[in-house]
């Protein structure tokens, strides 16, 4: 994992006395709301329905023991008991109070984190796949890239008043766990013909209310231009990006309206310009941040298999455990979707069982995904049972990874001042309609996303289903789309056709699922049937 | 308007900046004031003659200045840059990063909250145009 050095803790530490001398200024009334809104928002802090939220940074969605502690400090002497996990592999706070937030602040730089740019019209954090370092099938780890980023980013002076919020995602991985191609800028890396690492970069992607898949901007950029081409590519951006609508502002817009190609053309044509100016830094830089992701000191010869005579455990293991690179290890998923729970929440209790568990057995390591689970990236096999009955007892155990009630889910209108409707209620009835596992693993894999309001936070166009909560004439209404994915394969859901309330839109889950059933072929997912038959056999099921 | 500020040891320059439209249309312009919307890029050809661009910042979270200014600075412009409208104590130190040397803010600006601004960050992780060295630079100095 990647340490501060002087020079990181330096930055980090002053940003908590800026905001101290900020939030001084604001409650002193120095300065306006208004004034106030961009410099708090800076650094992830909303005013929601019912008091602040603050957004705290999880760079790459990575980590150690001791700052997962931290978040469960945190959620217990200033929050109520709980946090709440994103699908940007960050954690939010839903009860903070103003005048604790440099506190906070100071609390998560001790342990050299912070909430800097979670939200805001600039660079967030940096996105990545949460299996990296541990997934077989990567070229290698993406995260010193990500590092490399979070610090290129991190008080860009030009780029902190964009026309709207830019977010990157990397992965290494031809499996994209990121869904890189929803967001602001993806970037893949791989090797290229003559075996050299480079990035294919897409630029232009995202949901909200006008869902785009990025297009590939370019093919193969080589990692010594990469903060370079990045600089000219957000500099088009901030030149030329709507600020007339907020709607119209994210770089979709203007990479849509422009053409793929002729924003190609000027960002090159920027980048030929950029690159004199000497921002890249030497390789020496990149080696010293790879350094630290090295891999940890594995145990050779050691058993690769698992014992599966409790049957219970053996569910768990087929459903949430994962391939690693390293024989004799495996990936562990920690499911935050239990049914009747809140996706993504856990409690202060848990954060701190999982933080131990990471300790004792995962080399000090833990992410977040972008699914709202915890992952313990590099388990013992012999150690799993051992790992799988601790989480039992936390009520942590659910076996249900990419199942139907692994449910993404915005706050919704239980807490966002954004929502037009409840999530999370939805998300409750679903799983319990599909309570059994049976019944689930049966349906395989099928990504259910809700969001509560066109802004998307929930992922709705990217759900095999997705569910978007609208507000029709001051009642709760839900949309039903199908056929969306975030990952290597991305696309948008189509909405079925006519809203539903809660209850109806549960029922017409359940029609659509039964047809799947009887069209499906072996080894069909939900979305490849929807992908082979169409709409229409989907459409007359549910409102026949 | 509120106080002017300037970080220049020369002496102001008082002619009145003419729009782009103008200066583009005469020669002996020495002072040019670039609106959100205007290419700064339409500059370089002649910047050897100007002594003062004025950016504007109609909006605050207009942030295309920035952009504007470092491409001046870029370009190799040395005569004063002055960021001018909807100029806030907490932006002052991206502007300084970017290249403006100068603020014509509407609001008065709080000059001790500016002075701690200015001097708060020993660090910064990346080159802009006000010449300070990045942290990796510093760590493969």
């Amino acid at each position: 994992m990647y340490k501060y050095d002087e020079f990181d803790q330096s930055i980090v530490d002053t940003r908590v006395a800026e905001f101290r001398d900020q939030v001084a200024r604001r409650l002193a009334g120095e300065i306006s709301e208004d004034q106030f809104k961009p410099l708090r928002l800076m650094n992830g802090l909303y005013l929601q329905l019912h008091a602040y939220m603050l957004r705290v940074a999880v760079p790459y969605g990575t980590l150690s023991s001791r700052q997962m502690r931290m978040l469960a400090h945190i959620a217990r002497k200033y929050d109520r008991d709980y946090g709440h996990f994103t699908t940007r592999q960050n954690i939010q706070y839903n009860w903070i109070k103003l005048e604790d937030a440099p506190d906070i602040l100071a609390d998560l730089a001790s342990v050299e984190m912070h909430a800097i740019q979670t939200s805001g019209n600039c660079i967030r954090n940096t996105t990545s796949d949460q299996f990296a370092g541990a997934a077989a099938d990567e070229v290698t780890d993406p995260r010193p890239w990500a590092e490399l980023l979070r610090q290129w980013s991190t008080f860009h002076p030009e780029f902190s008043y964009l026309p709207r919020k830019f977010k990157i995602a990397i992965v290494a991985a031809e499996e994209d766990r990121a869904a890189i191609k929803l967001h602001d800028i993806g970037l893949q890396l791989y090797n290229n013909d003559a075996g050299e690492l480079g990035f294919r970069v897409f630029v232009g992607g995202g949901m909200g209310r006008t869902p785009m898949v990025a297009p590939v901007i370019r093919e193969f950029l080589p990692t010594g231009d990469f903060l370079s081409y990045l600089e000219a590519c957000l500099r088009v951006y901030n030149r030329y990006g709507r600020r007339d609508n907020i709607y119209k502002a994210r770089i979709k817009i203007l990479v849509h309206e422009l053409g793929a190609a002729e924003y190609a053309r000027q960002v090159e044509e920027e980048w030929a310009h950029v690159k004199t100016l000497g921002l890249d830094p030497p390789p020496g830089e990149f080696e010293r941040i790879a350094a630290q992701f090295a891999l940890p000191a594995f145990e050779t010869g050691i058993a690769d298999t698992v014992d599966r005579s409790d049957p219970d455990f053996a569910v768990w293991l087929d459903q949430n455990v994962k391939a690693h690179k390293q024989p004799g290890y495996a990936i562990v998923n920690i499911s935050l979707k239990p049914v009747g729970g809140i996706p993504g929440d856990a409690s202060s209790a848990q954060i701190d069982l999982m933080a131990d568990l990471a300790e004792t057995y995962s080399f000090d390591e833990l992410r977040v995904t972008h699914a709202q689970n915890i992952v313990l990236p590099h388990v013992k096999k012999a150690d799993l049972y051992t790992i799988w009955q601790k989480l039992v007892a936390a009520d942590l155990a659910s076996a249900n990874l990419d199942l139907i009630s692994d449910i993404i889910a915005c706050p919704g209108l239980d807490y966002c001042s954004l929502a037009n409707a409840r999530s999370i209620p939805v998300a409750q009835k679903i799983a319990k309609r599909f309570e059994g596992l049976d019944r689930q693993r049966d349906l395989g894999e099928l990504k259910l996303k809700i969001s509560g309001c066109i802004n998307a936070c929930g992922h709705h166009h990217a759900g095999h289903i997705g569910i978007l909560g609208v507000d029709r004439k001051g009642t709760e209404n839900y949309q039903l789309l199908l056929g969306g994915s975030g990952a290597e394969d991305a696309s948008l859901g189509r909405i079925t056709g006519p809203g539903f309330d809660e209850d109806g839109v549960v029922d017409a889950i359940e029609r659509a699922i039964e047809k799947y059933r009887t069209l499906r072929t072996d080894g069909e997912r939900f979305l490849d049937t929807y992908r082979r038959v169409g709409m229409d056999p989907f459409k007359e099921a549910i409102y026949g | 308007m509120g106080n002017a500020l300037r970080f220049r040891d020369d002496t102001a320059h008082e002619e009145p900046a003419v729009t782009l439209d103008a200066f583009l249309g005469q020669t002996n312009a020495t002072a040019v004031r670039l609106e959100s919307d205007e290419d700064a890029r339409k500059l370089i050809p002649q910047l050897g003659q100007l002594a003062l661009i004025e950016v504007a910042f109609p909006k605050f979270r207009d942030g295309r200045g920035y952009s504007a200014a470092r491409i001046l600075r870029e370009a190799g412009y040395t005569g004063e840059l002055r960021a001018a409208g909807d100029v806030l104590v907490d932006q002052i130190p991206y502007m300084r990063r970017c290249g403006f040397d100068s603020f014509a803010p509407e609001a008065d600006i709080d000059t001790d909250a500016l002075e701690r601004a200015l001097s708060r960050y020993e660090h910064v992780y990346q080159k802009a145009a006000d010449g300070r060295s990045p942290v990796w630079a510093l760590r493969h100095g």
